[in-house]
């Protein structure tokens, strides 16, 4: 208890600085939990994707649209159980700056190869039923006020034009990682507006096809029999798991995610020098009272834990502090960002990883002092009081 | 018995090495209280720190009660010091965010006793150096006698043989250093500590019962190395078996 004491009380010795020291380690490890964070919100597509549905599109692009005529002869093909398919549609709702994912779908198909998009029976029918009615997500409706039965016009860019809804449903996610910031409608709607407003290269086409495969081990071998089926036509496919289709995004942004994760270790980095110096500074103070420790006849091992125990305490105050502000500062930082990040959840390995670089940060910080302090010459160190 | 056989130690200062004792021999008595005298430079911190076992000779033997401490290892020499060698410095060197109880109770952390039998040995350390109503103040909160009465507290809590006191009233006024001589002298008399005590100040001195002066690492001529009269040394008056 003594011991523990003496270390305590050496934490907070010198007020101002190890306030200081706490506060980068705060801040340090909230830079990098919020930094994972966003890391982790850049992948919930991904992992939120399904091992059981594989998507076809286009293999020289997923600009360009594939017929819709494809639809019967992937059915065809040994081990799809279901077909449905989702076509972008990019309107933008009031203003640009409101951006939020928006699909012409088949609508029953979709929805039950999607079952994480949680819908009441009454706004499943209502969806189903009227052909401009859309549904959307939590996220979206709590973003802009919207409610079941409100009006939407969304302005469309590849589809000129104003184009109507009404808001029949808003689904909420199964899962906190489910993305709720989609908007669903009928492609028959858009199929049927884009020959009545004659966009005859956006008729009976689709983005892409989602293919609902009863055993996910012959994804790879499924895939080929589709892709196979129509090679050498005009429209050639490419099919991928749905995490492959989603990691194919990312990629396309993979330097902006690598900067961020490159930037969130070295925040770690540099509090880990502050640290190391911080307790450099500490060790050289205390020389004389090291020196004392060991002429009473405690061991150099001893000296060394005691700087070391200082360090992880400062350390793990710090790193446990922001990981626990972490969360609302993740929430405030998600509100602010609107749709933009469909999920910004902090993950229970975001808090593991923060604690543990915050236990590395101590660690590594009292290495040379330690190493130091414990083999200071007793009689040197006398000289030091 | 402390017996030192042809000690020598230098120090590297600027790329050369000094000389600071020379082919030195000396003998302390049990239950002995000698004054180590001498100009500055003279080896008498190095002489009392080589005793101490908190540094190593260049050559020779330090035996004491036959055991060469010489020859062990830094971790053999931290456990020989924390059960017969206790420390008494100029600047008292107490830890200053411990309170004066934590000061004291310090060294028995490194042994096996109870929570109940370290406090009752700090407490009656305490008492006995006249700080019963002083355990709960930090050093800060007291003066420099006070401050080196804890130390002497601390000095004695793990019942050591030898108590090695490196000028221990130089940072005091006469009062409290006449008081703290008293006390090692009582130390000395009533529980047969065998204390080696480096001082400049010949008033000082006079509390030992033999006075060693150095010059230039090597006893002053005349000196003896061995105590004179061992017997009066050993049997001082009003000796007592009172320990911790």
């Amino acid at each position: 208890m003594l011991i523990f004491n003496l270390l305590l009380r050496n934490v907070w010795r010198h007020k101002g600085r190890a306030a200081l020291t706490f506060l980068g380690l705060l801040v340090a490890t909230l830079a990098f939990g919020l930094l994972s964070t966003v890391v982790s919100a850049w992948y919930a597509g991904a992992e939120g994707a399904s091992n059981a549905r594989l998507i076809t599109r286009n293999s020289i692009s997923l600009v360009f649209p594939l017929p819709i005529s494809h639809a019967e002869r992937i059915r065809q093909v040994d081990g799809v159980s279901s077909l449905s398919w989702a076509n972008w549609f990019g309107g933008i709702y009031k203003e640009p700056k409101n951006f939020f994912p928006q699909f012409a779908i088949q609508p029953e198909s979709y929805l039950n190869a999607y079952p994480e998009y949680l819908l009441t029976e009454a706004e499943r029918t209502d969806f189903l039923r009227d052909r401009r009615a859309v549904v959307i997500g939590r996220k979206i409706a709590n973003s802009y006020g919207l409610k079941v039965g409100d009006n939407l016009t969304l302005k469309g860019t590849i589809y000129p034009g104003d184009w109507e809804f009404q808001v029949a449903g808003i689904y909420e996610g199964r899962q906190t990682s489910t993305d709720t910031a989609q908007l669903f409608f009928h492609w028959d709607y858009l199929n049927e507006e884009a020959k009545r407003r004659n966009l005859p290269r956006s008729q009976n086409t689709t983005g892409v096809f989602i293919v609902q495969i009863a055993e996910p081990a012959r994804a790879a071998e499924i895939s080929l029999q589709i892709d196979s089926l129509f090679r050498n036509s005009a429209y050639e496919t490419l099919t991928e798991t749905e995490k492959a289709f989603q990691l194919g995004f990312v990629a396309m942004t993979e330097a902006i995610v690598v900067a961020i994760q490159i930037v969130s270790y070295v925040v770690i980095l540099i509090i880990m020098a502050v640290m190391a110096n911080t307790m450099a500074m500490t060790a050289r103070e205390r020389t004389g009272e090291y020196a004392t420790l060991k002429a009473l006849g405690f061991s150099p091992q001893f000296v060394a834990g005691l700087i070391t125990a200082e360090s992880l305490m400062l350390a793990v105050f710090g790193g446990i502090a922001g990981a626990v502000i972490t969360f609302p500062v993740a929430r405030t930082f998600g509100d602010a960002m609107g749709t933009i990040f469909p999920v910004f959840e902090v993950a229970s390995q975001t808090t593991v990883m923060q604690l543990i670089l915050a236990l590395i940060v101590g660690l590594v910080a009292s290495v040379i002092p330690a190493w130091r302090a414990s083999r200071i010459r007793i009689v040197e160190g006398l000289r030091a009081i | 018995m402390i017996e030192l056989r042809h000690v020598s130690k230098r120090y590297k200062r600027g790329g050369q090495l000094v000389p600071v004792l020379h082919d030195l021999s000396l003998c302390v008595a049990r239950g002995e209280f000698l004054a180590l005298m001498g100009p500055s430079g003279s080896g008498k911190s190095t002489l009392l720190n080589l005793i101490a076992g908190i540094d190593r000779p260049d050559s020779g033997e330090i035996l004491i009660d036959g055991q060469d401490i010489a020859r062990m290892n830094e971790s053999e020499l931290a456990r020989w010091r924390a059960q017969h060698v206790g420390f008494i410095f100029q600047f008292y060197n107490l830890i200053p965010v411990l309170t004066a109880f934590e000061n004291v109770a310090l060294p028995l952390q490194l042994t096996s006793l109870s929570e109940a039998a370290k406090k009752a040995r700090v407490l009656k350390a305490l008492t006995m150096v006249g700080l019963a109503d002083r355990l709960d103040h930090t050093p800060s909160e007291l003066s420099g006698g006070q401050q080196q009465r804890v130390a002497i507290a601390r000095a004695l809590i793990t019942d050591p043989s030898i108590i090695v006191a490196d000028e221990p009233t130089g940072d005091l006024d006469r009062q409290s250093a006449h008081d703290i001589l008293v006390m090692l002298s009582g130390l000395n008399r009533e529980m047969g500590k065998t204390i080696l005590m480096v001082t400049h100040d010949p008033k000082a001195a006079e509390h030992a019962l033999r006075i060693v002066h150095l010059e230039k690492g090597q006893l002053e001529a005349g000196i003896a190395a061995v105590p004179l009269t061992p017997a009066a040394s050993v049997a001082p008056t009003q000796k007592t078996d009172a320990h911790f």
